[in-house]
């Protein structure tokens, strides 16, 4: 099953090798991992996605929990919780396409950040899975560039991480 | 006062009451050195490779309940210390490593003996630090005590540039100190203890196994009570022995690949099983789906979560100090007027005695060749038991662990997790440090003694008067155990051509050396060896080269399915 970890860790160097290492050393699966200080700048939040059964991601809770750096791990997707990703990408769009890919883009709430006689920059926001289904939605040929941060996610309502 | 880094090092070292440092000097630890010459209170034990040194810290600390502590230089020194502190890790003894690194502003550039140490010993310490400014110097070692020392203990390093150990600050250590992000739970649960109370009490066929985690955190006392309170038989892992009398009749032997079978045969077939700072280890309980009964109930005791429902799904999960736990669980007990059936408790013993008549730890005590297990056997009956005994890895630290009864902890030292070869020597080094008159042994084959042989000469300089048991047959030989089992006898370089003449090789080192080659002379050596008091005496002792340990699980398969000496 996917899960959504997300941990709050000392923002110190050495605090991602050290979760990085964890998952490479135990086997485990990254699917995507991203990092960014939080408005307390001594600690950063981590948003890891990750695949394994119920067994497997309790050990990874449990390992992380144990990495002297990790202040707090949650399981998001153990309750209600949003989850966005953000893909800057990259297209051919020229001719008669150049109209249909603008369309596509708008259906997905994309916005084009930039643009050129021969492509668009479509900035994307939404989950893993909308953005993979605009990625389907258009010729895989025309894909010049994709650059995603991987998902971000917190709990719905009062659910709040923060020690 | 302001003090330099190098200074603040040995202030802290006194702060914590550290007796020994094992270090080897070098570049980037000079300052620090220095500091050493000036005092006289934190003694250093110079090594003759860094893998002895941390083997050495490890050992006192083992033996003595408190925090080993080693220094090694940059580079080299780091990377011939990381098998010394992998070994620490996996058997979570708590340990401080201070490292020496290339000053700050060298850091990055491919200096001369600089390596990474934070990023290669990440994966095998509990934490580690690299001390960016000196005044961070002080904290940073008063956390590394601590954490090494609390929780469940493990080594834990502190990189320290030269330029830091130059620089000067005001120091003062703190008294306390307290992470945040570092919060181990120590109390058991209360309503997990009574549940577990309840399932031992109301067992018709209950067991327990204790491991490290009880020699570790001093609970053998509660272990012992408990046993003997509740009556059932006891057994205790590699790591535990000591942990519960081994001379106790409640005690039915080590479990696991080469545990008894009367051992493997209860852990299978008991309905509650009570584990005590174990881990259910892949040499413990072998196949985890044979391990596997619907009818058993477990019970988990561990300072580590991360060691509960690892290996096994157990029912009753109880994360704390095992000492802490053990002794709630006896207050239970004590006050209630319920015990486990004691019809069904006779039934029980009734059934392990009748495992036990299998009497797998014999061998054949008449052949004209010295059994290896005789020669423990001796060693046990000459020391009256109450021998330190250190080993290294192979078939000498399975027959040490089989045929030495262990009525205490922290007599038993031997590296478990990792299985390194070359540890005895140094474990066997600190040990003797920390325990000046006791007798120590270490325990070792002729192939794990080369490997760490180099420390004879520390052994020489601080007059440590080891008895090193060499059960010398030419082979690796557990190595070549598994050749003759599973490798149709294809001894792939598992004999040792081209052996020293270790008594030769002893008496270069300054010490005592004796060539031991009849049965009838094994007492005879041992005891003189004994005698000389002062002395280091290296015994070779030369054994019958085809002797195997039993029982044995093959690797992969279930505890019930051992291999026993008559079945060959």
């Amino acid at each position: 099953m996917r899960h959504i970890l997300s941990i709050l860790v000392e923002n110190e160097a050495g605090a991602l090798s050290r979760i990085s290492g964890l998952f490479s050393a135990r086997g485990y699966n990254i699917e995507s991992l991203t990092v960014a200080p939080t408005e307390d700048v001594t600690m950063s939040r981590m948003t890891i996605v990750t695949i394994g059964s119920d067994d497997v991601i309790e050990q990874i809770t449990k390992q992380l929990n144990k990495l002297v750096d990790v202040v707090k791990v949650v399981d998001l997707t153990e309750g209600n919780h949003i989850e966005r990703e953000l893909m800057l990408v990259k297209v051919r769009a020229a001719g008669k396409d150049r109209e249909e890919m603008k369309r596509l883009a708008d259906v997905f709430r994309g916005r084009i950040l930039d643009v050129t006689d021969k492509s668009y920059t479509i900035e994307l926001t939404g989950t893993g899975s909308k953005l993979d289904a605009f990625l389907q939605a258009i010729e895989p040929g025309v894909i010049l560039e994709t650059v995603r941060t991987g998902a971000s996610g917190i709990g719905r309502g009062e659910r709040i991480l923060r020690i | 006062m302001q003090l330099t880094g190098a200074e603040i090092v040995i202030r802290c070292l006194q702060e914590e009451g550290v007796e020994y440092v094992f270090g080897y000097p070098g570049g980037a630890v000079l300052n620090i050195y220095d500091e050493f010459f000036k005092q006289d209170k934190v003694k250093h034990v110079l090594v003759r490779h860094e893998q002895g040194a941390v083997h050495a810290a490890d050992g006192y600390s083992r033996s003595s309940m408190k925090t080993g502590v080693c220094l090694v230089t940059s580079g080299p020194g780091v990377t011939n210390a990381v098998t010394g502190i992998a070994t620490a890790y996996m058997d979570s003894i708590p340990m401080v490593v201070l490292t020496g690194q290339v000053p700050t502003h060298a850091i990055g550039q491919d200096a001369f003996q600089e390596c990474d140490t934070v990023g290669i010993t990440r994966p095998c310490v509990k934490h580690n630090f690299l001390v960016k400014d000196v005044k961070d110097l002080a904290v940073t070692i008063k956390k590394a005590f601590y954490l090494a020392s609390t929780g469940r203990p493990g080594p834990v390093l502190v990189d320290i540039p030269k330029d830091i150990t130059q620089a000067s600050t005001e120091f003062s250590y703190p008294k306390t100190v307290s992470l945040r992000s570092y919060n181990p739970v120590t109390k058991g649960h209360a309503g997990q203890i009574k549940k577990a109370v309840q399932l031992l009490l109301e067992a018709k066929r209950p067991m327990i196994y204790a491991g490290g985690g009880v020699i570790l955190n001093n609970a053998a006392p509660q272990l012992t009570r408990l046993v003997r309170l509740v009556g059932c038989p006891c057994t205790t892992t590699l790591m535990g022995l000591g942990g519960f009398p081994a001379t106790d009749p409640q005690f039915t032997g080590m479990p696991g690949m080469h545990g008894t079978y009367e051992t493997n045969m209860a852990m299978q077939n008991c309905d509650v099983l009570i584990a005590v700072g174990a881990r259910f280890d892949d040499r413990v309980i072998g196949n985890p789906q044979h391990f596997y009964r619907a009818d058993r109930k477990i019970v988990h005791i561990d300072i580590d979560p991360s060691s509960i429902s690892k290996r096994v799904k157990v029912d009753v999960p109880i994360v704390g100090y095992v000492a802490d736990v053990l002794d709630e669980m006896l207050k239970l007990i004590e006050s209630s007027p319920q015990r486990p059936d004691p019809a069904a408790l006779k039934t029980w013993w009734a059934e392990i005695t009748e495992w036990q008549r299998k009497d797998c730890l014999k061998y054949d005590t008449k052949s004209d060749l010295i059994k290896p297990q005789y020669v423990i056997q001796k060693l046990y009956e000459i020391t009256s038991g109450d021998a330190f005994v250190t080993s290294d890895v192979g078939q000498h630290q399975m027959w040490a662990a089989q045929y030495y009864k262990f009525d205490e902890p922290r007599r038993w030292i031997n590296s478990g997790g990792l299985g390194t070869m070359g540890f005895g020597l140094p474990a066997a080094m600190g040990v003797q440090m920390v325990n000046p008159g006791a007798p120590v042994a270490c325990v070792t084959g002729e192939a794990s003694i080369q490997m760490c042989i180099q420390e004879l000469s520390t052994c020489k300089q601080y007059h440590l008067p080891i008895k090193i048991v060499n059960l010398n047959n030419r082979y690796l030989g557990m190595v070549r155990q598994w050749q003759e089992f599973f490798y149709g006898n294809r001894y792939a370089e598992s004999y040792i051509d081209a052996l020293p003449d270790f008594v030769k090789l002893a008496e270069a080192y300054g010490h005592v050396g004796m060539k031991i080659e009849k049965p009838g002379d094994v007492d005879g050596a041992l005891r003189e060896a004994f005698k000389l008091k002062d002395r280091l005496v290296f015994m070779d002792f030369i054994t019958d080269q085809t002797e195997n340990v039993f029982p044995m699980i093959p690797g992969g398969k279930g505890l019930t399915e051992m291999i026993l000496a008559e079945e060959l």
